[in-house]
């Protein structure tokens, strides 16, 4: 509960952060934020024209030109949230290190600030995938408000996995080495481009070890065929996401401290 | 408010003889295999509201270590560190300022760090800005920055509003003289006000004029704590040895006649050190009739002589050196034996006792001048004074009919004419 109240008193300083983050990626360009805007777009579109328009995908069973588009924006803007919170926050405490060696706060303001900030990239970026879905009149309906504890979810496992990552990157840098290369694998592991349907029986039993794939396919459910997803599949989800919780917080009590002394 | 109480404190990094040995540490820590690093033991003080206290000590004697669990950015391994009150620190340079953005963000960034709302970040910015005194440099990146700089930024955010503590490491040293003594005024200020100051500083004379006591850290345990005036002299005579003070100094034979010798020129400033294998015992200048002086005419020859005695036998490398410099520590002639092979080579034996003997013809401008003389040991790969004596000695150059010199340092004979065409 200390750790709340910490966040909320230094929310000055979290909200900051966010914004010298937003400002420090578009420093010195002459369209400053409007990148940020323009570079989701641009991925909308490529997927749009050249899956739609060029090669003409469809997904199996759908019958929408777009279908294809929407499962792999659904799956790609999703998984971008995943992965930034991921590897922001494992690389966290090394950026701040000056900041966290010459002045006394909340450590826990630096993972926080991570959340919003890949929040804030997401929402823009989502935001545009909305417009588009309601401009093709592929908007989904009711069901797209159970993206919200869908997201909310996933945050949380997100940002556990990734302060865990984190505090064993500042003591052994294989940490984040090791995890960029299994963030790779994960996303190919995960039926993002492809659909689950295509893959052979053995590799279905395989993909069901993996947590997120029914994440994403739950995404992937509420956008392309605007149905509600099957919370049930998601238990594994959240209980790995409530022991990594644990596992980070133990860690942030005990390593915390050390933590300064190694960066 | 603004008190510091230190019961027993001790802090140890511990190291790992491989990167294994912390991974198995946490998963079983009975198989811990560290070595304890103690940086710090055994430390016990206390500070009252509103005393200035000065930290002195070698690089490396725990000075910042100590700070750092004050201000709460480290931990302490044991004991305990009490502190009341907010806390402002100006640690080594800057306080954390990221280089990529503005002066005006990161002073916005430390208030935030503060804990400050964004209404009162904004109502001190001014006072920031104008005490900062950095012009527009307020809104470049701080990369840009020259070190002078980012301390005025830092010094003022940190001192923007009063704290109950402030701590100052050896951050002032880098501005330039007129920022310092602004520095030093509000420092003034804040301490009449009852906040507490504790200075970090290789600079005794400062922790003299400004504090009222001193801690002197020696090996990460404290060395000596008392009135700023003791400590700081018991840290001088560490740190420059202790053979000036334990050898009493022979005075040079009295001088025969007194027309160019003042017995009122004396240095009361000398610093001596070395390692003591060997004694400058006395110095003393001579005019060119043999007689002993401290003041010179213009073209006079200054014959500087001192004796030196070996209290250790030194096969090679002995060079013999002076220098001479002006009363604002410009060095403006030195010069040494280094080039002699005749006395590189040379064997001295302990006991043995020689009189240097330097002739120079006087070049120096009107006014007084100091005089450093040593021995020192060349043999090795780095020099080391065997016996030094800084400012030992005060001579005078008193303008005569050939001083030209209006202006400078040297003077030399000048002849001039005039020419109608």
């Amino acid at each position: 509960m200390g750790m709340l109240q910490d966040i909320w008193n230094y929310r000055g300083f979290i909200l900051g952060s966010v914004t010298r983050d937003f400002q420090l990626k578009y420093r010195n360009s002459l369209l400053g934020a409007v990148w940020s805007v323009l570079t989701p777009l641009a991925m909308i579109l490529v997927y749009t024209v050249i899956f739609s328009g060029v090669m003409k995908a469809q997904l199996p069973g759908v019958d929408n030109p777009f279908a294809y588009s929407i499962y792999l924006c659904a799956g790609i803007l999703t998984w971008g949230l995943f992965s930034e919170i991921v590897s922001r926050s494992q690389t966290v405490f090394l950026e701040n290190a000056n900041l966290l060696k010459k002045v006394s706060f909340p450590r826990i303001c630096l993972p926080v600030a991570v959340v919003l900030n890949a929040l804030l990239n997401f929402v823009i970026a989502f935001g545009l995938f909305t417009g588009f879905l309601i401009l093709t009149g592929n908007f989904p309906g009711l069901s797209y408000l159970a993206l919200i504890p869908l997201l909310i979810l996933q945050i949380f496992f997100s940002i556990s996995l990734g302060v865990v990552v984190g505090i064993l990157n500042v003591f052994f840098r294989d940490a984040g080495q090791l995890m960029a290369i299994v963030l790779q694998f994960w996303f190919w592991l995960t039926p993002i481009v492809y659909s689950r349907s295509i893959l052979g029986e053995s590799a279905q039993h395989f993909i069901a070890f993996n947590p997120l794939a029914d994440l994403v396919a739950a995404y992937q459910g509420i956008l392309v065929l605007n149905q509600f997803p099957d919370w049930i599949s998601l238990t594994p989800l959240l209980l790995l996401s409530v022991a990594l919780f644990m596992v980070s917080m133990r860690l942030f009590r005990r390593r915390a401290s050390e933590m300064v002394d190694e960066l | 408010m603004g008190t510091i109480t230190v019961q027993n404190l001790g802090k140890a990094y511990k190291q790992y003889p491989t990167r294994i040995s912390r991974l198995k540490e946490w998963f079983i820590p009975r198989f811990a295999n560290y070595e304890q690093k103690w940086v710090l033991h055994n430390v016990t003080f206390s500070i009252d509201s509103g005393e200035a206290i000065g930290i002195i000590g070698v690089n490396g004697a725990g000075k910042s270590t100590l700070l750092k669990m004050i201000t709460r950015t480290t931990q302490a391994s044991t004991g305990s560190i009490e502190v009341t009150g907010r806390v402002s620190a100006l640690l080594e340079l800057g306080m954390g300022f990221h280089p990529d953005f503005t002066g005006r963000q990161n002073v916005r960034m430390s208030g935030q760090l503060l804990g400050l709302s964004a209404q009162e970040i904004e109502s001190v910015i001014p006072e920031i800005e104008a005490f900062a005194g950095i012009g527009d440099y307020i809104d470049q990146s701080v990369r840009i920055y020259s070190s002078g700089m980012q301390v005025r930024l830092a010094f003022s955010v940190a001192t923007a509003v009063r704290p109950d503590i402030l701590i100052i490491d050896e951050a002032m040293a880098v501005g330039d003289a007129a920022f310092q003594r602004k520095c030093f005024r509000r420092i003034e200020e804040f301490r009449e006000l009852g906040t507490t100051l504790l200075l970090v500083s290789h600079d005794v004379e400062s922790i003299k004029k400004f504090c009222t006591r001193a801690l002197y850290l020696k090996n990460g345990t404290i060395g000596a704590i008392g009135s700023a005036k003791e400590v700081c002299d018991l840290y001088e005579k560490a740190l420059f040895g202790d053979i000036a003070q334990d050898v009493i100094l022979l005075e040079a034979a009295p001088p025969k006649s007194v027309s160019n010798f003042d017995p009122q020129l004396k240095s009361d400033c000398e610093i001596a050190y070395g390692d003591g294998r060997a004694l400058v015992e006395s110095i003393w200048l001579e005019d060119s009739f043999g007689e002993r002086a401290n003041i010179f005419c213009a073209t006079d020859r200054i014959h500087l002589k001192y004796q030196v005695r070996f209290t250790e036998s030194i096969s090679s490398g002995v060079v013999f050196a002076f220098m001479i410099k002006n009363k604002e520590g410009i060095a403006l002639f030195g010069a040494d034996t280094a080039h002699d092979e005749g006395i590189l080579n040379k064997k001295f034996s302990a006991g043995d006792c020689v009189i240097l003997s330097f002739k120079i013809n006087n070049a120096f401008a009107s006014g007084n001048y100091y005089l450093n003389c040593g021995v020192r040991d060349d043999s090795g790969d780095e020099a080391a004074f065997l016996h030094r004596r800084v400012d030992a000695l005060i001579f005078k150059v008193r303008p005569d009919a050939n001083m030209f010199v209006k202006s400078g340092l040297i003077n030399t004979s000048l002849e001039y004419s005039l020419e109608m065409l």
